[in-house]
């Protein structure tokens, strides 16, 4: 390959290459790396929120990347500031059949409404999704469950935002629309239904856990943590608030590891539902102590029993109004809500946009009030 | 010259097979089989075989095998017995303990009859095997040094599975079989009695668990160092003290002011290990049934600091800075 004078020098200066050759790649890649971090900087760069004394170890760190990327579902949400109503318009119960919610609302008001659900809950099957492929004299009807659903999806939201404001108002006006839960699709991502026994061929506390599901967000903690605590009202603490009490796990009452298992399922979702950690409303070393939580710790208790009103309020009531494919796969029951069937994984749904400013009509039970 | 090292041998010693000394019965008790494996050569001596077995040996292996059985079976029974779906869920997958309500009952076999019998051969086997390390100790007139290594494990798994559970009242307070769940049993549990970290036994395992690998480390280092002047003949290093056990000892004189003893290092390995699970099994068993909040226990005895500061993240920023959206 090489001319023979080339191989014959070689073969009289015999030279190791190797050990220069491993200085200098070394050297270069080094050279290269820190040109690298110079120039752009650390590629993987973290923050973190900090929620209690220094000490404690109490923070959440992210990816600057990930934590900085808005949530995608902002920019694509519709919404339309009111028609503030100038006094003695007709209102919609009055030019409408069977207008049973939203009777208050202005014809503009009310068109401006029934047109965003549109956009926030059907986009693609629009009006008839609710209202059938009907003339508009028919829309009064209620033949579809679609409008059923939807009224009483209205009542409800309009609960949470009066009812439920020290839960969704915390930190700031927010408010909830159809669209915090639906984000454009029929049925709402990260809704959940019973599951019952996950195990076959076992019984009791061996029957319901160890199992891959959504419910357990795939870890092997208990599946029916959802259902015990947001559905049946069940007791989420576990502990003795005493360093020394006389009490046997058999007897009624007395709570377990098991029960604890399956509170930990459950916050284990709430963290997940939020993208937090445990820090975030809890001193990790005390769970149980009100002295040493956040106060996002009593947002959450809040939280928790709004949840738990709409499901047995609101929810779980229209299980006969819904076609079976709407049930649930195991015991055909209603579609249930919780955490993360609004927050998406983001600790404030929609990263804390107001998404209740243009829609007064939805953030109260009585009529709704202009500015 | 090829050269002699303990691990990753380069020079493996293959032959005729060493059988051992001829003892009355050992003609009966052991395997009639030894060969040689280049692979295990390796990392270690390249003889496999034979086995001393014996009856405690073979009862051990036999409830083993069972134990082991009866947890597989259960857990394939679980995914209807699908290979594919057992193997998927294999992790997450566990033989429970009975249900609380049935104290000390026996309960029906799928609500965790099969856990307390699983157990009970475990048990067995578990014993039997610890019959056999002081039977095999006697063979050789040994002290017997690893049967009471052993007995310290044992009785922090006799703690977590037997004394505890019937302290309790109930047996579902013993430990899952199975890889995640028996983790989730420890989150739990720590959690339940209000964090194990403020456990001092639990902290002193720690110690103890921690202090072996550290003196592992130190005694390891050690006799490879001074391997070049004899040291790795540790037996005759601590009859007969040598220029390496000077140089190890003169070593960690200068270093720290105190050195063990070329006999004395394997007692302190010795105790620290034994002492790991012996501090950790008081810890479990006094969890629930002498203190059920190990926190406030902590604070009444003063050793639960409370730290200066607020809680909520609003004292040290706000989530529309941390996202990007100050404005």
């Amino acid at each position: 390959m090489f001319p023979k004078w080339f191989d014959k020098w070689n073969n009289e200066n015999p030279t190791n290459i190797y050990g220069p050759a491993i200085l200098i790649g070394a050297v270069g890649v080094a050279v290269t790396v820190a040109a690298f971090l110079v120039v752009v900087g650390q590629p993987f760069k973290t923050e973190s929120l900090q929620s209690g004394p220094r000490g404690t170890g109490m923070s959440r760190p992210e990816f600057v990347r990930e934590v900085r990327t808005p949530d995608p579902s902002i920019e694509v949400m519709y919404s339309e500031a009111p028609y503030v109503p100038e006094g003695g318009e007709p209102l919609a119960r009055d030019i409408y059949q069977n207008v049973q919610v939203l009777g208050d609302l202005t014809e503009y008001n009310f068109n401006r409404l029934m047109l965003a659900m549109t956009d926030w809950v059907a986009p693609d099957q629009g009006c008839a999704y609710c209202h059938g492929d009907v003339d508009v004299e028919e829309y009064g009807n209620d033949d579809l469950y679609t409008k059923v659903v939807a009224r009483r999806m209205i009542q409800m939201t309009q609960t949470i935002n009066e009812g439920w404001d020290g839960h969704v108002n915390a930190n700031k006006t927010v408010g909830v629309t159809c669209y915090t839960c639906h984000r454009g699709q029929n049925v709402p991502s990260d809704i959940w239904f019973k599951m019952g026994s996950v195990n076959e061929a076992a019984g009791g506390w061996a029957a319901v856990q160890n199992r891959v599901t959504v419910q357990s967000q795939y870890t092997s903690l208990p599946s029916d943590a959802l259902e015990t605590f947001l559905l049946d009202y069940g007791r989420i603490g576990v502990h003795n608030l005493e360093a020394h009490v006389a009490e046997y796990p058999s007897e009624e009452g007395v709570t377990t590891w098991q029960d604890t298992e399956r509170t930990f399922s459950l916050m284990n979702y709430v963290s997940n539902s939020l993208g937090v950690n445990c820090v975030f409303c809890h001193n990790s070393r005390a769970f149980y102590d009100p002295e040493q939580v956040t106060p996002q710790w009593s947002t959450e208790q809040l939280g928790i029993g709004m949840v738990q009103e709409i499901n047995n309020e609101y929810l779980v009531p229209l299980e006969d109004v819904y076609p079976p494919e709407r049930l649930g796969p195991v015991f055909a029951d209603a579609p249930k809500a919780a955490c993360k069937t609004c927050h998406k994984g983001y600790q404030q749904p929609l990263q804390g946009t107001n998404v209740i400013a243009d829609w007064p009509e939805l953030a109260t039970t009585g009529a709704p009030v202009y500015e | 010259m090829a050269e002699y090292q303990n691990i990753f041998t380069q020079v493996q010693v293959q032959g005729k097979p060493e059988w051992g000394m001829a003892t009355d019965n050992a003609e009966y008790e052991r395997t009639r089989k030894a060969g040689f494996s280049t692979l295990i050569g390796w990392i270690g001596n390249a003889q496999l075989g034979p086995v001393w077995l014996g009856w405690t040996g073979m009862v051990s292996l036999a409830t083993g095998i069972l134990a082991l059985n009866i947890i597989g079976l259960n857990m394939l029974a679980q995914v209807g017995w699908s290979v594919p779906e057992f193997i998927r869920q294999l992790f997450w997958l566990a033989l429970e303990p009975p249900s609380p309500e049935y104290g000390l009952r026996m309960p029906p076999l799928n609500e965790g009859g099969w856990y307390i019998i699983a157990s009970f051969f475990l048990l067995i086997s578990v014993m039997s095997w610890w019959a056999r390390t002081y039977l095999l100790a006697m063979e050789h007139k040994m002290g017997k040094h690893v049967f009471w290594a052993f007995g310290s494990a044992i009785w922090l798994f006799l703690v977590l599975g037997l004394f505890r559970p019937i302290l309790m009242g109930s047996w579902s307070e013993a430990v899952p079989y199975g890889i995640f769940p028996h983790l989730d049993w420890t989150t739990a549990f720590s959690i339940r009695y209000g964090n194990l970290y403020y456990n001092p036994f639990h902290a002193l395992s720690i110690v103890f668990l921690y202090g072996s690998v550290l003196l592992f480390a130190m005694h390891g280092a050690t006799i490879l160092a001074v391997t070049r002047y004899g040291g790795d003949r540790e037996l005759e290093q601590i009859i007969d003290r040598g220029t390496a056990t000077e140089r190890a000892a003169l070593f960690w004189r200068w270093t720290m002011g105190f050195n063990a003893t070329m006999e004395g290092i394997h007692r302190w390995a010795w105790w620290f290990a034994v002492l790991t699970p012996i501090t950790g099994g008081i810890g479990i068993l006094l969890t629930g049934t002498v203190v059920d909040n190990w926190f406030i226990w902590a604070q009444e005895h003063h050793f639960a600091p409370m730290y200066d500061g607020s809680y909520g993240y609003e004292a040290y920023g706000s989530y529309e800075t941390f996202i990007g959206q100050e404005n």
